[in-house]
């Protein structure tokens, strides 16, 4: 059976509906004087920045980590190149010489390039890393005057990584 | 004959009176004020919608030499939004009929800015060469209120023409509904200032600024000075003009194509309207006429119902009073000094009317289009008729 709706009965204020409308003027008005009083939704953004409200989860540019002694935690297994859906990053691996205290860990890229035009902050280089060596940090606001600049190369990706301390540990020496 | 006394015959003082009146008020008045009422519909409907608007654009000091800019509340926009329009590429597409795609912004443009010529902006100033004092209306004539109604609805042909010149399909059912628009609130528009003619027997816009000034302004006809006058009329009057008012608002409202009537160029329905196919300055004609005509409209408003540029207490142009330095200074100086503050009280009452259209559309929803000829032809079109009679009745009994 069908669902019969009854029509609203209206009052003769609503019929006129003038007193409606200034119901509304009345609401209008003081969100106007309230934000020229000077609250406001707005966040004026160079000046303000939302920086200490973002979650821990935010998945700003992609950054290359070092452990706590400095080394560099990639292993140049170029899964993340792989994976990456817009082909932004690029690796080029290289032999660690057999003189270097980390010798056994054998492959760390000579050069590792991620294309910020490219890039799209979807974590899936810092999901697929077995080194746990790629993470996205909080940096948003990634610019430059060319396409060169904007261009990530391996200095720069630790320079915005910096240190993250004992994640994981299978190069290290057994305690 | 020198170039002075020659500009002080009659026929020359009146040319080039005229010619000043109408720069003032074209490149003085209303071209700063279509800019500046575009700036004010982003920051009031910012402000209403809890937002802030442009507040960037303003005084660039760094240029010159200073420390830091002034933004200046943003009124920079003012300036930059019609350079913007002006710079931009003028796309034409190929299958417009040329010549009326050319012509409707310019007939958009071009009748709000005929209506200003008829309304007085202000009582007078200095003094002519026959003794008088010279009026700041452009065109004093007689048929006043005619004049602006046959004028204000040539705007719908610019409309119209541009729906169907453009040849493409939200712009025609724009240009329909404007037609149709126009056409269920012309009737209801000129019907409901008729009691105004009525009450003071005159079509001409300044004799009913005078005649407000001495029987109170037409919104509640109770004079504020020459003493109390409180006929049994007057009161009458009040509640029909009332109704008048708010008649004559809301079909202004339909007239300039403004929320809640502004279905020519529903945004959400109709692409951009009428104008879907303009781009560059052939926009910003439509743009700055739609907001043009809400001036003129506003300024219609206020000489019929609020009182022109007259304020109680305060002296027109004819006035040989400033604070009892009259005897001080040049004898000129009082009648140009009230001149001046005449023409900005009626300025500022038109801002505040702009203020209030700005106010109602970013309050009240659009109606729907069924709802527009139901208002138009079967509430409105019968309460101005009856308005009419009423006060008719009113004048015949109660005034003698």
């Amino acid at each position: 059976m069908a669902l019969v709706l009854q029509r609203p009965k209206l009052s003769l204020a609503e019929k006129f509906y003038l007193p409606a409308v200034i119901g509304g003027l009345v609401l209008t008005i003081k969100h106007f004087f309230k934000s020229v009083g000077g609250k406001t939704e707005t966040m004026q953004y160079p000046e303000q920045k939302w920086d200490d409200k973002l979650p821990e989860w935010y998945r700003g540019a992609p950054t290359l980590v070092a452990d706590e002694w400095g080394r560099e935690r990639c292993v140049s297994c170029q899964l993340c190149e792989f994976i990456c859906p817009p082909r932004a990053i690029t690796i080029t691996p290289e032999e660690i010489p057999s003189a270097d205290p980390w010798a056994k860990v054998e492959k760390r890229p000579k050069e590792f390039e991620i294309d910020m035009i490219r890039c799209i902050y979807c974590g899936l280089c810092e999901e697929v890393c077995p080194e746990q060596a790629i993470f996205l940090r909080k940096d948003y606001a990634i610019t430059g005057y060319t396409r060169a600049e904007m261009k990530h190369d391996k200095a720069k990706l630790y320079e915005l990584g910096g240190v993250m301390p004992d994640v994981i540990n299978k190069w290290n020496e057994k305690k | 004959m020198d170039i002075i006394s020659f500009l002080q015959q009659p026929i020359p003082f009146l040319v080039w009176t005229s010619i000043v009146k109408t720069l003032f008020v074209l490149f003085g008045a209303i071209l700063p004020l279509v800019s500046l009422s575009v700036f004010a519909e982003r920051k009031v409907s910012a402000f209403i919608q809890d937002r802030l608007g442009p507040n960037r654009v303003g005084a660039p000091a760094t240029l010159i030499g200073f420390k830091k800019d002034y933004s200046l509340w943003g009124l920079g926009q003012m300036v930059a939004d019609p350079i913007k329009l002006l710079l931009k590429e003028n796309f034409i597409p190929n299958s417009v009929n040329k010549f009326y795609y050319y012509i409707a912004p310019k007939l958009t443009m071009i009748p709000p800015l005929l209506v200003l010529a008829v309304i007085p902006f202000g009582s007078s100033f200095l003094v002519g060469p026959d003794g008088k004092p010279v009026p700041m209306v452009i065109a004093n004539i007689d048929i006043g209120v005619l004049y602006v109604f046959a004028v204000s609805s040539l705007g719908v042909y610019g409309i119209v023409l541009a729906g169907w010149a453009s040849n493409s399909k939200y712009p025609f059912l724009g240009g329909i509904r404007s037609s149709s628009q126009m056409i269920s609130y012309e009737l209801a528009l000129g019907l409901s200032v008729v009691p105004i003619f009525l009450i003071c027997g005159t079509l001409n816009l300044s004799q009913i600024v005078d005649w407000q000034i001495v029987n109170g302004w037409l919104i509640c006809p109770i004079p504020f000075v020459g003493g109390v006058h409180l006929e049994a009329w007057r009161f009458a009057l009040i509640p029909l003009m009332l109704i008048s008012f708010i008649v004559f608002l809301v079909s202004m409202f339909a007239e300039t194509n403004r929320t809640p009537f502004d279905l020519p160029e529903a945004e959400q329905e109709l692409v951009g309207g009428y104008h879907t196919e303009y781009s560059s300055m052939g926009f910003a004609l439509f743009f700055l006429g739609e907001y043009a005509a809400m001036i003129a409209g506003s300024g219609v408003i206020v000489t019929l119902f609020f009182g022109g540029w007259s304020l109680p207490f305060i002296p027109d142009g004819s006035s040989h009073w400033l604070f009892g330095l009259e005897n001080h200074v040049w004898h000129w100086l009082p009648g140009a000094f009230w001149g001046f503050v005449n023409i900005n009280v009626f300025f500022a009452k038109v801002s505040l009317l702009i203020f209030f259209f700005i106010w109602v559309r970013w309050t009240v929803p659009r109606f729907r289009y069924d709802q527009l000829m139901k208002l138009g032809w079967i509430y409105f079109f019968e309460i101005a008729l009856a308005n009419i009679f009423l006060t008719a009745l009113v004048l015949v009994y109660l005034k003698k």
